[in-house]
């Protein structure tokens, strides 16, 4: 019998499950228990575990996700915690890079640290860049401030030195300080939980990971206790924000990585759904109710990177948020959800987002006293929805009134009837989704050539083909269960762990030892994670260079051998380095040199195997359910399309756009240029402009 | 009701307009991530647009800094003129650095390219970014004339149908402290230009567009339209401002006349100071675009920048003044003068939108471009260690003004769009320790909001031998003000660590053994300090930002030993005598 595999993702209001055994899937949905987050999961696993006829002792691996930390921080609920930082730097974390977010408001407002000033505590003592000590650590200054914590009701400690994560020494010399006289206060070190250069970034991670650190701790372990008490003797992994998983143990020491866990999850789950339609490069596309997300993915890979920002205020700007410097799976998160509000902006153009309309009281089609007109209203009002099936059929939709909110927010100003407006209103948002997809592939060096676009949440598979058109996409795809998509994520995620640390070397004065030690020692104690939960499965290792042009300020990723540097290895590198900058940028610059600021050693267990491809073919033409009337928003022509019922398709058959494909939780727009077909999977697939 | 094609056509307009600004976004960001030099890369000074091929705005990037808001754009102009549209071939880029016909300084390369769509030239992308090096005296104030202040580009070609102009680039290499960054800027600005070349290419594919003409009508005619409905909001009249900057040889004063008409808004700086000897003159191009920025962030901040929305503000300098500087007047550090504008112009609309405008901040930048090695310490010292070579320059500023129902910023530039880059790359890049740089306590002036707090800086070398500090500082003679009864913001100061006050412009040596020691101002007060929350004075005060006897003084709030707000004594504090 293959093992039983488990996962559970706490979300902001939903706790989801997903279940595999016997190599069926089940899913389960319950609600977040915010004060004892555990509650709800058990909850969710005895439920899930009674409909299978299971036991808690058959589970054979837990996968756990959660967004607790993140809410932590946004919230404001975490530990009261201190920085001891290098004397001279005390508003590090206030000051940040000393910029505005937007040009052109005068009223912004900045985050506030998550240390207030008079906790964060000045000692004396100072690297310089290279690591030799300036100005030795004055340690009874630092035990001087042992009754200041205890005053303070401290619960948590980062310590944050400039260049520490060249030379380690006196942050370490702090803790060990700190633990002689406070052997329980929890100490975060900057060298530990983000050894990158960058003083805001590294501080500000250290503190964000010291806040959450004991309130992680304690849920963790009582998470344990209960599941050990139900029966359960399996390993308990948790989700990373960088797509891997990691130990309890870790997970307690650095819980600042679990921030991005749930999205993570969902970019999984468009990579493993890409793995079995044998697509390389896809487009992952996530629209819910308030935000929608995009996550490049090639090779089966979603794209990743260093930094990220937690807790934005200024909706969704970028600057406006704690930076932290984690690995995480790169995801561009825009204000455009179903919620979405559109409005007239100071030049009388439609404007959608990113304010929202929330779930309470909603679009005004949901008929809870909101009156200002959402995206599902205008998808309502265009024809997109079977009013009495939306969401299941939980929500009756009133398309009077959202034609009303459309018709007194927008229509009556521009003279367009509410009909024409909705189209405005819908247009603007698939825009703005293709816009900030643009600029994220120009920032990535990617374009959309060839790629398919897999579409879940409620909003996506609606807006799916409209945005792959804007973008020059051919083909989209709109998987099953995509419901509880993040939890099915991490029951494909591999367990393994990234190391991420400086090293500066110029590229002509290459010193391959010390690369060579650096990135083994790196290796070491990414394997040394990975061991905890691998349980005898291969691992495979990948290295990566973080180069620049001696002079530029921005690196690009180099992968170089998994094995120790050579001689001969510098010259394919530079080859290397040469080829990923003109794939960005068109052309290499003479004559410059390039410089490595950084390296990368991830440890994983392999993927799990491909399945093998699956037939492909058109079956029997579909039947539709009935025909709905329905604006099409490129023409603006009403025409009778064809609705389907997604649950009476079977694979194989195919159909001819327009069309609505209708289902429980949403619906697929089969544009009047696209065909749609259901693959051997069950999945949607679409094709524009295909006979 | 609009018929549903007039409908579907506007809507259109609308989304082609989006696309637009997304596309002049993405040229700014490709000049980002390409760039070599910290200026653009990590500071951000720079801008980017898309041009007709009559040289009007059509869209500006976000991304970048006020300075170049107008400036840029009549660029363009003498760009076409030079050389007409019609005599662009594809592949061509053009450039200059001059100050009169770019944006200000030698140190602001502006890039042109056209854009061609079915073999038609169809309109014009430009840029401008602020490079570390263009050999001179190095950016400062100390030139006597232009010619002193570096290398002067005329509008040539750089790029002649693809093929790089050797001569030029040879030009530029030799007459750099820093070659090679010089040269990548040249291909960073080229390349972001390709970039949204290219995306307008398939713009105009996707949406079937011949021409922009139709697209930019629409996009003047909106903006003109909303600006002047956003003007015809405010109060009719003249209103006056002056503002005090510390000059170089002498203070300097900026007067303007502000008119509100029912479409437009004139400045007129009639009354202001006469031309300095040295660097700090501004040319008329920067005087409108800082002038035009502190306005339109009050009157208009939700409309996008183009050739219409612009328009409406118009200025009036008059010649010989310093915000009018002819060539060929030194014009290095023009921006000590120019960002002090938005601040006078929030002075006049004070007297219309009071609950719009901040009150003064720091204003001007206080970045100290460093330089270090045979440059400063010759080559002839004998045995005596010096440092190694270097230059940098990094970015900072003092406190923001309050704002009517928000505090100032702490340590953040305005109006100036500049981020700064961290100690630790700056002491990866050069031999300078920066051994404090925090925020600058009982710097904020007063008032029921403060103002933003300002910085201390502690920097020397490494090995604390002799280096050299471009001082290019303001607001120490003249602080920020506060407004409505609101105190002002505490001056700036320029220091040696062992005590002698240096000159707030100008070259000068930090000796062996020494340090410079910045202290930047905080920006000023808005509204009575006794009507401030007295948990927040308290708050500063726990936090070591404002000490107890200004609480006291000036907000009359006292705190108990425990450094809890005492009610009652800052109630009978604050209750009026009888």
């Amino acid at each position: 019998m293959p093992p039983v595999r488990l996962a559970v993702d706490i979300g902001g209001t939903f706790t989801d499950l997903a279940l595999e055994h016997d190599g069926r899937r089940s899913t389960a949905k319950v609600l977040t228990t915010p004060q004892a987050p555990e509650r709800g999961v058990l909850d969710g696993i005895s439920r899930i575990l009674g409909a299978a006829g299971l036991a808690a002792s058959d589970i054979a691996i837990l996968i756990h996700g959660t967004t607790l930390a993140t809410n932590a921080i946004i919230e404001r609920k975490g530990a009261r915690t201190a920085l001891l930082t290098t004397e001279g730097f005390r508003d590090v974390l206030a000051l940040g890079n000393e910029s505005r977010y937007d040009q052109y408001d005068l009223n912004i407002v900045l985050p506030e640290p998550l240390v207030p000033r008079a906790l964060r505590l000045p000692v004396p003592e100072r690297l310089d860049n290279e690591g030799n000590v300036l100005r030795p650590l004055d340690e009874n200054a630092v035990r001087g401030l042992v009754p200041v914590l205890q005053r303070e009701g401290v619960e948590s400690v980062a310590v944050g030195f400039l260049h520490a994560f060249v030379n380690p020494a006196h942050e370490r010399l702090v803790r060990d300080i700190l633990a002689e006289a406070l052997p329980d206060l929890p100490v975060s070190l900057s060298c530990e939980v983000s050894p990158e250069m960058r003083e805001w970034e590294r501080f500000s991670t250290t503190v964000a990971n010291a806040y959450v650190q004991p309130l992680m701790a304690r849920y963790l372990r009582r998470l344990e206790q209960e599941l050990r008490a139900l029966g359960m003797a399996a390993p308990i992994f948790l989700m990373l924000s960088g797509g891997g998983l990691t130990t309890i143990e870790t997970a307690c020491r650095f819980p600042i990585r679990l921030v991005e866990s749930g999205p993570a999850g969902g970019a999984i789950f468009s990579a493993d759904i890409a793995r079995q339609c044998g697509l390389a490069n896809v487009l992952s596309f996530d629209m819910g109710g308030t935000t929608a997300k995009i996550c490049l993915i090639d090779e089966y890979r979603p794209q990743t990177a260093r930094s990220f920002e937690v807790a934005r205020i200024g909706r969704f700007r970028r600057g406006s948020g704690l930076p932290l410097r984690i690995p995480v799976i790169e995801m561009v998160e825009i204000g455009a959800g179903g919620g979405s509000l559109a409005r007239l902006d100071a030049l009388g153009r439609i404007a959608v987002g990113p304010e929202s309309a929330g779930a309470d009281p909603g679009p005004a089609c949901y008929g809870r006293g909101g009156t200002r007109p959402a995206v599902t209203d205008a998808n309502l009002v265009l024809g997109r929805y079977d009013a009495g099936r939306f969401a299941g059929g939980t929500i009756r939709l009133d398309a009077p009134a959202a034609a009303r909110a459309l018709a007194a927010e927008l229509g009556d100003a521009l003279g367009l009837e509410a009909a024409m407006a909705a189209l405005g209103v819908v247009e603007i948002v698939d825009e703005n989704m293709a816009n900030a997809a643009r600029v994220h592939a120009v920032e990535s060096g990617k374009s959309y050539d060839g790629r398919t676009l897999i579409a879940f949440g409620g909003g996506g598979p609606v807006h799916a083909c409209r945005v792959a058109e804007k973008l020059g996409i051919d083909r989209v795809l709109v998987p099953a269960g995509a419901g509880v998509g993040s939890a099915i994520g991490f029951l494909r995620a591999p367990v393994g762990y990234e190391v991420v640390r400086s090293l500066y070397q110029r590229f002509s004065a290459l010193d391959v030892g010390a690369v060579n030690a650096l990135l083994d020692d790196m290796a070491a104690e990414a394997d040394a994670v990975v061991a905890q939960g691998r349980f005898g499965a291969p691992t495979t290792q990948r290295r990566v260079a973080f180069m620049r042009y001696v002079g530029q300020g921005h690196e690009i990723p180099v992968m170089l051998p998994a094995r120790r540097l050579g001689p001969g290895d510098a010259a394919g590198i530079r080859v290397a380095y040469d080829a990923a900058y003109t794939r960005f940028y068109d052309r290499p610059v003479p004559g410059s040199d390039v410089e490595i600021m950084s390296y990368a050693v991830l440890v994983a267990t392999e993927p799990m195997p491909m399945l093998p491809p699956q037939p492909q073919g058109f079956g029997a033409s579909a039947a539709p359910v009935r025909r709905q009337e329905v604006r099409d928003t490129v023409t603006g022509a009403v025409a009778d399309w064809a609705v389907y019922d997604r649950a009476a398709l079977s694979p194989g058959a195919s159909l001819r756009g327009p069309a609505i494909i209708a289902e429980a939780e949403t619906s697929t727009l089969v544009g009047p240029r696209w065909s749609a077909w259901i693959n051997a999977l069950g999945y949607i697939e679409l094709v524009r402009g295909a006979a | 009701m609009v018929g549903d094609n007039a409908a579907l056509a506007g809507i259109q307009r609308q989304i082609m307009w989006n696309r637009l600004i997304a596309v002049v976004e993405e040229q700014a960001q490709t000049m980002i991530r390409t760039a070599f030099s910290t200026t653009v890369r990590e500071a951000g000074d720079l801008s980017a647009g898309i041009f007709d091929v009559n040289g009007r705005m059509l869209a500006q990037a976000v991304t970048g800094t006020p300075g170049h808001v107008n400036s840029m754009m009549e660029s363009v102009g003498h760009f076409l003129r030079k050389f007409p549209a019609a005599t662009m071939q594809p592949g061509d880029h053009y450039i200059t650095n001059d100050p009169w016909l770019g944006t200000g300084h030698l140190h602001d390369l502006t890039v042109v390219t056209p854009a061609f769509h079915h073999g038609t030239i169809i309109g014009l992308f430009a840029n401008t970014a602020h490079v570390i090096d263009v050999g001179g005296l190095g950016m400062g104030p100390d030139g006597r004339s232009v010619f002193e202040e570096g290398l002067y580009i005329p509008i040539i070609k750089c790029f002649d149908r693809g093929v790089p102009n050797a001569t030029f680039f040879d030009f530029i290499r030799a007459g750099s402290r820093l070659p090679v960054e010089l040269e990548g800027d040249v291909y960073s600005l080229c390349a972001c230009n390709d970039a949204a070349r290219k995306r307008l290419v398939q713009m105009m594919d996707e949406f079937a567009m011949a021409s922009l003409g139709p697209l930019a009508d629409f996009i003047f005619d909106s903006s003109r339209r909303a600006t002047i409905a956003e003007i015809a909001k405010l109060g009719r009249g003249t209103f006056r401002a002056e503002i005090c900057s510390d000059g170089y040889e002498a203070p300097v004063v900026l007067r303007a006349a502000m008119t509100i008409r029912d479409d437009a808004i004139e400045v007129d700086f009639a009354g202001t100071s006469g031309l300095s000897q040295r660097g700090i003159n501004v040319p008329a191009a920067y005087c409108r675009a800082y002038a035009c920025f502190g306005i339109k962030v009050v009157v208009a901040p939700e409309i996008p920048n183009n050739w219409a929305s612009l328009m409406p503000f118009r200025m009036v300098i008059p010649a010989g003044c310093i915000l009018n500087a002819p060539h060929p007047y030194p014009v290095s550090v023009r921006h000590v003068i120019g960002q002090l504008l938005p601040d006078l112009m929030m002075g006049c609309l004070h007297q219309v939108v009071p609950q719009r405008v901040a009150a003064e901040g720091s204003s001007c930048l206080w970045n100290p471009p460093l330089r270090g090695g045979a440059a400063v310490s010759g080559q002839a010292r004998g045995n005596r260690k010096i440092v190694a070579d270097f230059e940098i320059v990094t970015f900072n500023s003092g406190g923001t003004g309050a704002r009517p129902g928000l505090d100032g910023l702490d340590g953040t530039a305005f109006p100036s769009g500049v981020r700064t880059m961290p100690v630790e790359a700056t002491e990866n890049v050069a031999p300078v320790i920066f051994w404090r740089k925090e925020l600058r306590p009982d710097s904020a002036g007063a008032g029921r909001t403060r103002g933003g707090f300002g910085q201390i800086m502690e920097i020397g070398s490494k090995g604390d031998l002799e280096f050299a500090v471009n001082a290019v500082f303001d607001r120490v003679g003249n602080p920020p003000k506060g407004r409505d009864g609101g105190g002002d913001g505490a001056p700036g100061a320029v220091l040696l660590k062992s005590g002698a006050t240096l000159r707030t412009k100008g070259f000068q040596v930090i000796p062996d053994g020494d340090r410079l020691v910045l202290l930047l101002p905080g920006g000023g007060g808005m509204g009575d300090p006794r009507q401030r929350d007295p948990e927040t004075v308290a708050r500063d005060v726990r936090d070591g930002l404002v000490n107890a006897a200004a609480a006291r003084a000036l907000y009359r709030v006292t705190l108990d030993d425990n450094g809890s707000l005492d009610e009652t004594a800052t109630a009978r504090l604050r209750s009026p005598p009888d």
